[in-house]
């Protein structure tokens, strides 16, 4: 691990384990709702103030947090115009699946590829500490995975335009 | 039954969202985070299920057993608080409406010392305070509505029957006059007033940096108030000597709170262990941790192991972490008095989301802080010298390690104590001891 992504996901980790305390509460604006108050935002004192947690320009996190739910949204490193369209195709796949994932997003926030969100009733469900092993785990694998599919996306673009040239010789 | 050790109730249906007591502790309403609230039978061999009720159609969100009267009141996200009383001849349980008139979610409910009278905290910013009317035979609510300004959390009454604390989303705690004519006789006079009607506020409180204040609870004697806020702190109020006290916490926030006696109180909440804090001299402070976080010792753990481990599964780490190293594996969401008096309480109750029953020992608490086993980062046990237990560690007793505050350090040089260092190796438990100079 770099020397910046670990206190960066440090940070994230401490953050996520502060914003973890969900409760029941519902709807004060609509009668025998339960919303997560985090989405609809209409009761301004239920909601804490957002955190971002930046590494850079490019990498960044936002926590906003609410009596009930918690929304984390990340930034995935985009150095190029490659992995622009590698973050886009992956957040996309995992989008679509959005149900299996329990906890994400359909879609993200604006300025982020990829959002979850966690409600008291996840919490419930899961362990809480579990619930931000996993969010960092994906952090960690997100950047590997891109990076490792770059990879071979070069070296399958070797390969084709070798075997496209070796016609001409 | 060993009184050191907390018993634990396990239910395995799902988290528990409140629980309840008769008043001899032989009966025990919960609910399952449903719209139905379970009583459970103690006959000497465990809990079974002996009724069910199903009235509501949300979530129930409070209960509370009146010990006296023997009477149940819940209620629910649905709006709506029954009064539940046990048909003798059939042995059922009765519901009967009571007229809230709140239009969003009733959060919290208790009876009063008397149980003449209840109040029901609400989403709808208000607090309900119910009583009996013979007239049309059933149970009325009168509003608290002013100052409220968000959803009502917590509530606690007042020994004398009449003031009432509320716990608010809006960051503030309050104590109001729940004062019904007719019912209540003119309340002694107290710190917190002398004159009060109905809806009168004695005291609005802040914690100072805001949060949420998720629980409130008068002291014994009901000249303090103790409330929790989301911002971890825990505040003391005590009106006759105007003082405000905040004690902030490096833990996580605490959703309920009790006191044990004038000079100790209890609280727990997203830690998944309850907390002391006592009054030192003119000062509320954080003590300790009562749920010492026991690591239980990987026992076959060598270096050798470590690698093999590594080598054969690619996993880095020992074993895989999903237990807390608390009782509770969750948040806890409600505590309880078990035993005791409210001058002194002798054994209290939590329950939780991973819905967990436990029940727990104050007598311990006393003997826990005198030979406490204070951990830091850098060693990992320091235990006193006159322990017969020295040189004779048990796997399973190493703690996790937690850094001592200043003051803790203090304590343990002041005292004559030893610190060891503990190592596990090899299979056969061979242990060393080393001293470190501190």
């Amino acid at each position: 691990m770099s020397n910046t992504l670990r206190p960066y996901l440090n940070a994230v980790r401490q953050t996520l384990k502060a914003a973890m305390c969900l409760e029941n509460f519902s709807s004060q604006v609509a009668e025998r709702h339960n919303k997560p108050e985090v989405e609809t935002g209409t009761s301004k004192e239920v909601l804490l103030n957002p955190v971002i947690i930046s590494r850079n320009d490019k990498e960044r996190v936002l926590i906003e947090t609410s009596v009930n739910s918690l929304r984390v949204s990340i930034a995935i490193k985009q150095a190029d115009e490659i992995e622009r369209i590698l973050a886009h195709k992956f957040t996309r796949f995992l989008t679509q699946r959005a149900e299996s994932f329990v906890i994400l997003r359909r879609k993200p926030i604006e300025g982020y590829d990829i959002s979850f969100l966690i409600t008291n009733s996840h919490a419930e469900q899961m362990y809480k500490h579990k619930l931000v092993d996993f969010i960092i785990q994906f952090m960690e694998e997100v950047d590997k995975e891109i990076s490792e599919m770059k990879l071979s996306l070069n070296a399958r673009a070797r390969i084709v335009s070798e075997s496209y040239l070796s016609q001409f010789n | 039954m060993s009184a050191e050790l907390p018993i634990v109730n396990e239910f395995n249906q799902g988290p528990i969202s409140c629980h309840a007591f008769n008043h001899d502790r032989s009966e025990l309403a919960v609910c399952f985070n449903t719209n139905v609230v379970s009583v459970f039978r103690n006959a000497g061999a465990g809990w079974t299920l002996a009724w069910t009720l199903a009235e509501h159609d949300k979530p129930v969100t409070s209960v509370d057993w009146a010990p006296k009267s023997n009477r149940i009141v819940t209620c629910s996200q649905d709006r709506n608080a029954y009064v539940w009383t046990l048909d003798s001849s059939l042995q059922q349980w009765k519901p009967t409406l009571v007229l809230l008139r709140i239009n969003r979610a009733a959060t919290f409910v208790r009876w009063s010392p008397q149980e003449d009278k209840f109040a029901v905290a609400s989403g709808s910013r208000c607090i309900s305070v119910c009583y009996f009317e013979e007239d049309n035979d059933w149970w009325v609510g009168k509003h608290i509505k002013k100052p409220i300004r968000s959803t009502v959390l917590s509530l606690d009454w007042h020994p004398n029957n009449v003031l009432l604390a509320a716990g608010c989303a809006d960051m503030k705690a309050r104590v109001f006059s729940a004062f019904i004519k007719g019912i209540d006789k003119k309340p002694a006079p107290s710190p917190w007033g002398e004159k009060l009607p109905f809806n009168t506020v004695c005291g609005e409180f802040s914690n100072g940096t805001g949060g949420w204040i998720h629980s409130v609870a008068f002291s014994p004697d009901g000249d303090s108030l103790a409330f929790t806020g989301h911002d971890s702190t825990m505040t003391v109020v005590s009106p006759a000597t105007g003082s405000v006290q905040s004690v902030r916490t490096p833990y996580l926030p605490y959703l309920s709170t009790i006191w044990l006696n004038e000079n100790q109180i209890v609280a727990a909440g997203y830690d998944c262990a309850p907390h002391l804090f006592e009054l030192k001299g003119e000062l509320w402070d954080f003590s300790s941790s009562l749920d010492a976080a026991v690591k239980k010792v990987d026992v076959g753990f060598t270096a050798r192991d470590t690698f093999r481990r590594m080598d054969s599964r690619a996993q880095s780490t020992t074993t895989n972490d999903t237990e807390v190293h608390t009782h509770h594996q969750n948040t806890i969401n409600s505590t309880r008095v078990f035993a005791g008096t409210r001058e002194h309480v002798e054994q209290y109750s939590t329950s939780g989301v991973d819905g967990k029953l436990i029940i727990w020992s104050t007598d311990n608490i006393a003997k826990g802080l005198a030979n406490m086993h204070l951990k830091t980062g850098l060693v990992d046990c320091i235990y006193e010298n006159d322990m017969s237990r020295k040189g004779d560690f048990k796997p399973g007793y190493v703690a996790t390690k937690v850094d001592l505050s200043a003051r803790e350090l203090d304590k343990v040089l002041a005292e004559d104590v030893e610190v060891c260092k503990m190592g596990v190796r090899g299979g056969a438990g061979d242990k060393e001891s080393v001293s470190i100079d501190l």
